[in-house]
């Protein structure tokens, strides 16, 4: 029989899984596909310190060149996978050849959902996900005076906060009434509100794109859906993104918006699996079916599947946690605040250095800290654990967090 | 060439050459020096790329910003006051040629 554990997608998951196959000992072969040429990266920096204007000419690497000679892995850059028989276990890729796997790996993350409206093809509109995607928006933003950026997701604000310190004039549109309005709790949208205001970014919200106009093929001008024409020569459209999971559902895997899988990460299928962006599973804190995007969601489930993948099943469970850097803000939030019912803020929000930490029905389920890492990797500690924690405690201001988190003996599964 | 040598727990060492602009972190990560491990990609936000450094170089460094100095109490292996700090802030430039630095036992808490 074979023993070839076979990875599509060479990104954030497909490496780190790569990786910790071997750190648990697996001695069978890995094949890793990655459709995109470049040696594997890490992408959050794309929307950050790689479109500022002192930015390192390359991408950061995810791994080292050598990573692939030293873990013996098999990887093919500028590969991509195109058909799976689950019958005869084999996957065909785009370079003709067909491999057999013992266990398939679906690392194939997520694309960004485009537009499709009058003018939406011109020159000079964006979309930011690859280093393919940011070399070009870096090499624009060096001609550019004025931005549109469309939704006011994550990708969108940072990348306006750095247009922003670039000089740019800078408006953003968003359809709903909050910047991350999915993500963060109406007081932090509201702080992020205010200072990107102050900043000198344009907010518009409540209102979204209905068009583009333009001038020789190119973007001129980004009209709003009150009507309204904001003048640009260089527009960003961030306004999420679609997992990749179609291959998995040409072959028969059952998706829905993403690859479902169970806690073990494994889909209906117990030799195929499914992790990262590109994945949907029970999760362990909320106990919904979800798909997360972030850097922590991808590592944690590699290392978790590698257990699984080398003889000693684990299910997923660790704690969510996630950063963004907007401008001179840090962001961080840890567990998920989705469906809260009560906010404390910790801090000083004038000076722009709090906490807010969220209640469902009386049990903390999520922290988000502005410029308070120290309060982030608290928050972390507390909610791995489960700790008690009352709002009552958090709102006397001499009541001492940390020593309290770290009077808590850590369980096994604790970050 | 400016160069950045890495000594760890083991003896071992990993001495790699950088250009300026390269910062200690992203020196190590390219290289695949084992023990930096620069989750954050050099935000100062995550202290996974904490070092010591080694004290003939301490009066080159930069100055510390205040995210620098939080993030430093509360990396996995114990700070030291003198001689932590974080990679991705410590940059080759033309005052900052050379470093040599002992990595951590652990970035990640357990
Ligand atoms: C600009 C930007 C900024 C971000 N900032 C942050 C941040 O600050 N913090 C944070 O936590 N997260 C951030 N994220 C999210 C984070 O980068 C992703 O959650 C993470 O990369 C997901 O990893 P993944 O392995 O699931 O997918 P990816 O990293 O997207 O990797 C999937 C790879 O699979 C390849 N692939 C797909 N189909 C095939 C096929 N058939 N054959 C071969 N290869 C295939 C794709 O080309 C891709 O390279 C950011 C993302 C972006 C785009
Ligand atoms: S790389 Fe994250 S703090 Fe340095």
């Amino acid at each position: 029989m074979t023993d070839n554990i076979v990875i599509i997608g060479g990104g954030q998951s497909g490496v780190q899984l790569a990786d910790s196959l071997r750190t648990e000992g697996h001695t069978g072969a890995i094949t890793l596909f990655a459709s995109e040429a470049h040696l594997p990266y890490q992408r959050p920096p794309l929307s950050k310190d790689f479109i500022s204007d002192q930015a390192d000419a390359s991408a950061l690497p995810l791994r080292a060149q050598r990573f692939f000679e030293d873990r013996a892995v098999t990887f093919h850059p500028g590969v991509t996978v195109t058909t799976i028989d689950r019958d005869a276990k084999t996957v065909t890729a785009s370079d003709g050849t067909t491999t057999v796997y013992s266990s398939l790996v679906f690392a194939t993350g997520a694309r960004n959902r485009t537009l499709s409206i009058e003018g939406s093809a011109l020159a000079g509109i964006h979309y930011l996900r690859t280093v393919d995607d940011a070399t070009l928006l870096r090499q624009e933003l060096a001609g550019a005076r004025r931005a549109v950026v469309v939704g006011a997701g994550f990708i969108g604000l940072e990348f306006a906060a750095s247009a922003r310190a670039r000089g740019l004039d800078v408006t953003v549109l968003e359809f709903g009434p909050r910047p991350m309005g999915r993500v963060l709790s109406e007081p932090m949208s509201r702080y992020f509100t205010e200072a990107h205001t102050r900043s000198g970014i344009a907010l518009r919200l409540g209102e979204g794109i209905a068009s583009f106009a333009g001038d020789g093929g190119r973007v001129t001008t980004a009209i709003g859906t009150t009507g309204t024409e904001y003048p640009a020569d260089l527009v960003l459209v961030g306004v999420g993104v679609i997992p990749n999971d179609e291959l998995a559902s040409a072959c028969g895997v059952p998706c829905e918006n993403g690859i479902i899988v169970d806690e073990r990460l494994q889909s209906s299928d117990p030799n195929v699996f499914a992790l990262g962006d590109c994945a949907r599973y029970p999760h362990a804190q909320t106990g919904t079916m979800t798909r997360l995007e972030s850097v922590q969601n991808a590592t944690d489930q590699a290392k978790t599947l590698a257990k699984t993948l080398t003889g000693t099943p684990a299910d997923y469970t660790s704690l969510a946690w996630f950063w963004s850097q907007q401008g001179s803000i840090k962001l961080q939030i840890a567990g998920i605040t989705d469906g809260h019912t009560d906010s404390v803020l910790r801090g000083d929000i004038d000076g722009d250095k709090f906490s807010i930490y969220c209640f469902r029905d009386g049990t903390l389920v999520g922290v988000e800290s502005v410029n308070s890492p120290a309060d982030h990797m608290t928050a972390r500690r507390l909610l791995s654990g489960a700790m008690p924690l009352s709002t009552a405690q958090l709102a006397d201001a001499s009541f001492d967090l940390k020593a309290y988190s770290k009077s808590l003996v850590p369980t096994a599964e604790s970050v | 060439m400016p160069a950045i040598t890495f000594h760890h727990e083991n003896g071992t060492t990993d001495l790699i050459e950088a250009v300026a602009g390269t910062s200690v972190m992203r020196a190590a990560v390219t290289n695949g020096v084992d023990g930096i491990v620069g989750e954050c990609g050099g935000q100062a936000m995550c202290a996974t790329c904490h070092v010591y450094v080694r004290e003939e170089y301490l009066d080159r460094l930069p100055t510390m910003s205040d995210d620098e100095e939080e993030m430093l109490e509360v990396t996995a292996s114990p700070r030291d006051e003198e001689r932590s700090r974080l990679g991705c802030q410590l940059k080759i430039t033309s005052t900052l040629t050379e470093i040599a630095v002992d990595v951590p036992v652990t970035q990640v808490h357990p």
